[in-house]
């Protein structure tokens, strides 16, 4: 992981240097004289070498330090920390969502395999994955919103200052991030369920008179869930991703539309803390989807 | 190598052949592949007629026609300019599916060149390529394509090298994987003791038999391919005004929905679902008919 970690952030160091031309030129666009495209230069640090400017970079983010905002002044990490809340709250309902969705419908889909059901769901696992979010975003607003005025089209209340309130303006932003992971969520449930009804031991639990219920509950759920576990970690790795186009959708404040802002405001050092970020969580969401892998199947060791 | 010429060598050509089964037989086996196939032919061949079919200048405004609802002479309603959606989302096609195509070129020559060195060299040209392959894979797929249209300037062009840079991971991967199974063979083995030279081998035995998996990633790569392009010019990352782009239409039609114009944003959602829809059955049924492990 440290040979990869490093190479992510050379990789989310040179974005700035990507910037075809002279980054401070273009942050600065057309009022920039050559006097304060000078003093960006240093205070962007792009006066030194390459390897200087890295190892000045790394040193700083490794103190949590990601710099300041071109716009407003602000510690990139101050400025993230200051939305990540309203963006983990997103991600979790969104998570709560698609599992909810996913988990029963899965598992009925596997156990009346061939159903009408079966056939619903399967053409929702299609559908939700094709289906881009932004757009189910706006048809949310447009039926729920508009048309039955039962939900705000967008904005957030504070969970500390309205509770009831924030819910109210969770739940489509929720729906609209959470409904591609069901439908992934759902199509893993229903295949690892299919897998694990064939095993062995389902029958030797059927054969013993178990009730039906009870095996499908207790023995064959348990180990089905095992690899929606690492769906879902990944899912929860990748949080930020889904709240760009989301949060840019419902107005939500959170570290996606951050995001988007930055990229149009040229805020380099904002997208290079996102993406960096978003980078490392990915990567810890995957380590720990390796290691509660192991935990969950104890045929699974690494060496 | 020895020991393999102690058996009769396969042919490479039976292998192949076996592994690989005729159009009729897949067709046969997951009928859903005609059906995907036709959906997307479809898209293509509107995309490419357009201008036969498109009816409406997608591109000239019309201000004594600005948002007027579906209807006849306009069954998909106009813009907030007077230009016809339904020809907008019909020359749309030629800007998405490009997209897509060429994002596809990429990753699939440069990740699959990548998985073939290092599945084939081995060592210590593959622990390099591939621990940069995971530091691409190491980023979320979106936020690494955002992140290099915002440094590289938001236009269609950086749009597509983006989502080709994003794809590279996977074919690398797949086909190092392929690879490396594959050169432990005996008709691998078999070839090379006979004679055949590196680059003879990798392109008469060992492509080939990467062809199926590699078949099944194309198709759900373009879907991911189109799915992203929307996205990226929804943000407003990829095609700019007035170029007619799925993406960029739903973001303009967004705008207006408060105002009860909502028919701006469907045409255009419909028409990127229908493509991403088809590209990612297609692949599916192409998986299932090609691995019967699959078959479920």
């Amino acid at each position: 992981m440290v040979p990869v970690a490093f190479l992510v952030s050379v990789a989310v160091f040179l974005l700035v240097h990507l910037t075809p031309g002279d980054p401070a030129a273009i942050i600065l666009g057309e009022e920039g004289s050559s006097q304060t495209i000078a003093a960006l230069h240093h205070e962007l640090g792009l006066d030194q070498p390459l390897t200087t400017q890295y190892a000045i970079w790394i040193s700083r983010v490794l103190h949590g330090d990601l710099g300041r905002s071109l716009r407003t002044h602000q510690p990139v990490t101050q400025a993230i920390g200051e939305r990540l809340p309203a963006t983990l709250e997103l991600g979790l309902a969104a998570l709560l969502w698609s599992l909810a969705l996913a988990i029963p419908l899965g598992t009925v889909a596997a156990l009346r395999r061939g159903s009408v059901l079966d056939v619903l769901a399967s053409g929702f696992t299609v559908a939700g994955v094709s289906v881009p979010n932004f757009f189910v975003g706006i048809l949310l607003i447009l039926l729920m919103a508009l048309v039955l005025r039962m939900f705000p089209v967008g904005g957030f209340t504070p969970l500390t200052v309205d509770p009831l309130e924030n819910l109210h303006h969770l739940l489509l932003p929720a729906i609209t991030l959470g409904t591609a992971g069901a439908a992934i969520n759902m199509r893993f449930t229903r295949s690892s369920m299919i897998e694990v009804l064939s095993q062995d031991y389902i029958r030797t639990a059927r054969a013993k008179g178990a009730p039906w219920l009870r095996v499908v509950r207790g023995h064959a759920l348990k180990n089905a869930l095992i690899p929606v576990v690492t769906v879902v970690g990944i899912q929860v790795g990748s949080i930020i991703e889904g709240a760009l186009v989301t949060e840019t959708v419902f107005s939500w404040p959170g570290v996606g539309k951050l995001a988007v802002d930055g990229i149009f405001g040229r805020d380099y050092p904002v997208i290079q803390g996102i993406v960096l970020c978003a980078a490392l969580s990915y990567m810890l969401a995957n380590l720990v989807v390796d290691l509660a892998y192991a935990y969950l199947d104890p045929r699974i060791t690494y060496s | 190598m020895s020991t393999a010429l102690a058996y009769e060598p396969a042919q490479p050509e039976e292998a192949t052949a076996a592994g690989r089964p005729s159009l009729a037989a897949l067709v046969r086996a997951q009928p859903r592949i005609v059906f995907a196939a036709g959906l997307l032919l479809l898209l293509i061949l509107a995309a490419l007629l357009a201008p036969l079919i498109g009816g409406h200048d997608p591109i000239a405004t019309d201000p004594d026609h600005a948002l007027v609802g579906p209807g006849p002479g306009h069954w998909f309603g106009t813009d907030e300019l007077g230009r016809d959606i339904l020809a907008r989302v019909i020359w749309g096609g030629r800007v998405s599916l490009p997209v897509a195509f060429v994002a596809v070129v990429v990753g699939l020559s440069v990740g699959g060149i990548t998985g073939l060195v290092a599945g084939y060299r081995g060592r210590a040209t593959d622990l390099l390529l591939m621990r940069v392959v995971d530091a691409i894979l190491a980023f979320p797929a979106l936020i690494l394509a955002i992140a290099i249209v915002a440094a590289l300037g938001p236009d269609l062009r950086n749009a597509m090298i983006a989502i080709g840079i994003v794809q590279i991971p996977v074919y690398a991967r797949l086909t190092r994987a392929q690879v490396l199974q594959l050169k432990g063979l005996d008709f691998v083995a078999a070839a090379r003791a006979l004679g055949a030279s590196p680059l003879r081998l990798v392109l008469r035995h060992l492509l080939p038999n990467l062809l199926n998996p590699l078949i099944v990633q194309l198709s759900l790569s373009a879907a991911f391919a189109i799915l992203a392009e929307a996205t990226l010019s929804f943000l407003g990352l990829g095609a700019q005004p007035p170029t007619p782009d799925w993406g960029s239409m739903i973001n303009d039609g967004s705008r207006f929905l408060s105002n009860g114009d909502w028919w701006l944003a469907i045409g255009p959602g419909l028409a990127i679902c229908l493509a991403v829809f088809g590209f990612n059955w297609l692949g599916d049924s192409l998986r299932d008919a090609l691995d019967p492990r699959l078959r479920r």
